[in-house]
């Protein structure tokens, strides 16, 4: 397999973050999917998306982060970014994620804004 | 060492394979010292433009053809497929909206080719029923 991928969950009382590591595609946007749901059926609604371990993430990855984003809506949720490249976070601005979802820095500060 | 270097590559429409892609065109920006935005702008481009192939082109030999060609300026890559050719609906990614979400500006499909062109200097989309050929050009800025 080209792509090693992981996910990391760190619960607070409040939030949760979740780090992912490798190529954001399909088969990882899908168990980050999974995983983002469990959080938010489970009342979990504020949530930070560490992505600086993943170094690449293609449309369809950023079509299931488009689809937590609504989930989290849905429930009157907040989800945070931190760790993307100059271009994960052009791209993210020129997608309109930037418009619904923070884009941080880093972890500290994407949980301190939710 | 000259200063322009070809390299052919051809990957089956397999998951991931779009990464060796992205791997060779980072190699050779790389070896031109593109700077590092740029050097993930390309391998952005070609995976984007390679599943564009996989899940459009309906091609039966089921193989994406990449020619990348490389000076101290630029880097021109050329990816094709010999599928069955794209659609205006599908160029501009209208065919692939499906039903609206919550906010019509959140497209969730549709958007690779809007990618490629906002992060490349020159995109040119050559199409037909034999095949299509997605070409971009990244040049090299000073830093």
């Amino acid at each position: 397999m080209l792509n090693k991928f992981d996910i990391q969950i760190r619960e607070a009382q409040e939030h949760a973050v979740i780090e992912t590591t490798g190529y954001l595609n399909d088969a990882l946007g899908e168990q980050l999917s999974e995983k983002a749901q469990e959080l938010i059926q489970g009342g979990c609604v504020q949530l930070v998306i560490n992505l600086e371990k993943t170094t690449l993430i293609n449309s369809i990855g950023i079509s299931i982060l488009i689809e937590i984003i609504e989930s989290l809506e849905e429930r009157e949720g907040t989800l945070n970014f931190c760790g993307l490249s100059p271009t994960q976070e052009r791209t993210f601005r020129m997608m309109a994620i930037a418009k619904y979802a923070g884009i941080f820095p880093d972890e500290e500060s994407a949980v301190a804004n939710l | 060492m000259s200063d322009e270097h070809k390299v052919l590559l051809t990957i089956p429409m397999y998951p991931d394979m779009e990464l060796a892609a992205a791997k060779t065109g980072s190699v050779l920006a790389e070896l031109k010292d593109f700077n590092e935005e740029a050097v993930e702008e390309i391998q952005l481009a070609i995976i984007e433009t390679c599943i564009n192939a996989s899940e459009h082109s309906q091609s039966e030999d089921k193989e994406v053809h990449i020619q990348f060609l490389v000076t101290d300026d630029q880097l021109q890559v050329k990816i094709t497929d010999r599928g069955v050719g794209i659609t205006a609906d599908t160029l501009d990614g209208t065919r692939l909206l499906g039903s609206p979400g919550i906010h019509p500006d959140l497209r969730k499909r549709g958007r690779g080719l809007q990618i490629i062109k906002a992060l490349m200097d020159e995109v040119m989309i050559e199409s037909s029923p034999n095949g299509t050929t997605v070409s971009f050009i990244k040049k090299k800025t000073a830093e």
